[in-house]
């Protein structure tokens, strides 16, 4: 059985100081909410973990735009076979302007979608250890951790000078 | 709002009557069979830049001071965008074939021919308007989700299903932010672009006063200058009404003057590359053209356009006049006034007078079009003030981003 823990905090300096110590406690499992995005915590967090990958979803949608506009204009051209203007059947230069936008089209709903699948959005109902202070002026910590352990981490929250601790 | 609204009905009786009537009710004949309708298409396209301008280009370089304004200069964009999309389809007549533009097999067996710029412009127009909705769309999630938190009853329910969900997750902001930054980057090359394809919409024909090189920038720089301005014309009142002077400094005001006034000198000299290149080609046709638009039928227009873009801005040298809203707004909407005028003036007086003299005309407004191009800007209007009243128009989470975090120890040199 897991259990989870949730420290409500009103600084950023205490926030950071329970998550090194959470995760000096072997703690791993975390989520912070916070209501703007604070770049002390976020590296605090982000030290062990991977860059974003919402960079590849725009790379990925990006060429397959250019790939799409070359495909559409080169393709068409040639089934209609039609010469205008003098100009050979398959004419690069204006063709670049169409992979020019579909590469920006497809990169830009790309890394849309990105964002929304690697952070879990859109979601149905929230989760468990939300609180509407979040969107606010309160920083919230959220540890997963065994049935066991719950004393422990609450010790370690009201410890840092968590406002408020829930299980 | 229903003055607006009113002005707005006018202008779809109007139209019903064009679609009815047929085109002659908008004043087209040969040779102006562009007029009105792509002149305010140009310059509603061109109002929007300055949107994504000061949401992504100022992001890109970190500037500042564009947090309070930019969610207002994104929501113009969309709007802008919006109200120019609109006039291809009302120009072209028949606005029920315009899906023939869109590339898809069909049992016609016919394709959009690529190589023209109209087709590009159909390209280069709805991406630049599915990024800019998405770009403002990402912007508010956060800020909806604190909406959802402080609201009650009905208000709650729909703001809810507007965040889709958001927390504020240690990984949500990650991504976020990551994908912000990404966009940003996509979207400035993106608005450079969409004016630079447009202008060869004029760019590309052989008509004298359009055939020129000189095009992309210049329309793009234009595009900012009026994109500028109409920010002002909504910011002004936005600031003194919600009393957001705290957060709408002179700074903020300052700064856009001094871009309106860079861009206006940058425009000045374009005009000077226009006629100097006008005269030094030795091209006939083209020194013809540039001399009918400053002495016939449209000379006030031309030098409306000179006025407005190239000396009243210069106000804006003195310190004093940057921080003045009401000098500000009037120098705005001489801008706004000038960069309407400059589209006409390469549009109409262009086709007016081209190579062959028994194709010259005179193109006279009529009262369709002209209502439809007022009832555009009501339109506009509209969708801003919804706008205002139901999102926020000054970005909160980057508004708390700028105010120091809290600490429990202050720290040092920070």
């Amino acid at each position: 059985m897991s259990a989870q823990v949730l420290g409500v905090f009103a600084h950023v300096d205490t926030t950071v100081d329970a998550i090194l110590r959470l995760k000096a406690g072997g703690y791993r499992d975390l989520t912070v909410y916070t209501p703007v995005p604070v770049h002390e915590i976020l590296d605090t967090l982000e030290v062990e973990r991977p860059l974003s990958r919402v960079r590849l979803f725009t790379l990925v949608g990006g060429l397959s735009g250019t790939t799409l506009g070359f495909f559409l204009t080169i393709y068409s051209a040639l089934r209609f076979g039609q010469v205008t203007g003098g100009k050979p059947i398959v004419s690069i230069p204006p063709y670049v302007v169409i992979a020019f936008e579909l590469t920006i089209l497809l990169g830009g709903l790309a890394t849309l979608l990105g964002m929304l699948v690697l952070g879990r959005i859109p979601r149905l109902t929230p989760s468990a250890a939300y609180d509407p202070r979040f969107t606010r002026d309160k920083f919230g910590v959220a540890v997963a951790c065994a049935l066991g352990q719950v004393q422990s981490v609450r010790d370690i929250l009201a410890a840092t000078g968590a406002e408020e601790v829930r299980s | 709002m229903g003055v607006v609204a009113l002005i707005l009905a006018a202008g779809i009786v109007a139209w019903t009557a064009q679609i009815w009537w047929g085109m002659g009710m908008a004043g087209k004949r040969t040779p102006e069979m562009w007029a009105m309708y792509i002149t305010t298409f140009v310059f509603w396209i061109g109002i929007g830049h300055a949107g994504t301008l000061i949401s992504a280009i100022l992001y890109l370089f970190r500037a500042r001071w564009r947090t309070s304004i930019y969610r207002g200069a994104e929501a113009m964009t969309v709007f802008a965008v919006m109200t120019a999309g609109l006039f291809p389809l009302i120009h072209a007549g028949r606005m029920w074939f315009a899906y023939w533009l869109l590339p898809y097999p069909n049992q016609r067996y016919l394709w959009p021919n690529f190589r023209s710029p109209l087709v590009w412009d159909v390209f280069a127009i709805s991406t630049y308007l599915t990024i800019s909705v998405v770009f403002f769309s990402v912007g508010l999630f956060p800020d909806i989700a604190a909406l959802r938190d402080m609201s009650t009853g009905w208000k709650k329910r729909i703001y809810s299903i507007l965040a889709l969900g958001w927390e504020g997750s240690d990984s949500q902001w990650r991504h976020y932010q990551r994908a912000y930054g990404l966009l940003a980057s996509l979207a400035t090359p993106l608005v450079l672009s969409v004016h630079s394809v447009v202008s060869w919409d004029f760019a590309m024909a052989l008509v004298p006063g359009w055939h020129s090189t000189l095009f992309a920038p210049f329309f793009v720089d234009g595009a900012i200058f009026s994109g500028f301005a109409m920010v002002l014309v909504l910011i002004i009142p936005m600031r003194h009404f919600f009393r957001l002077q705290p957060y709408l400094t002179d700074r903020h005001l300052d700064a856009m003057a001094k871009l309106i006034l860079v861009t206006s000198l940058v425009l000045t000299y374009f005009y000077v590359c226009e006629a100097f290149t006008a005269w030094y080609s030795g091209e006939h046709f083209e020194k013809a053209s540039m001399f009918a638009r400053a002495t016939r039928q449209y000379a006030w227009a031309f030098w409306l356009q000179y006025f407005c873009n190239s000396l009243v801005p210069l106000v804006l040298f003195r310190k004093r006049a940057r921080t003045h809203t009401p000098t500000l707004y009037v120098v705005s909407l001489f801008v706004l006034v000038g960069m309407w005028f400059e589209r006409f003036n390469i549009i109409v007086p262009g086709l007016a007078h081209d190579f062959y003299p028994y194709t010259w005309g005179t193109y006279v407004p009529t009262v369709t079009d002209t209502t439809i191009i007022i009832a555009s800007f009501a339109w506009f209007f509209i969708l801003f003030l919804a706008f205002i009243r139901v999102l926020p128009s000054v970005s909160i989470v980057e508004v708390k981003e700028t105010l120091a975090a809290p600490f429990k120890t202050p720290r040092a040199g920070h």
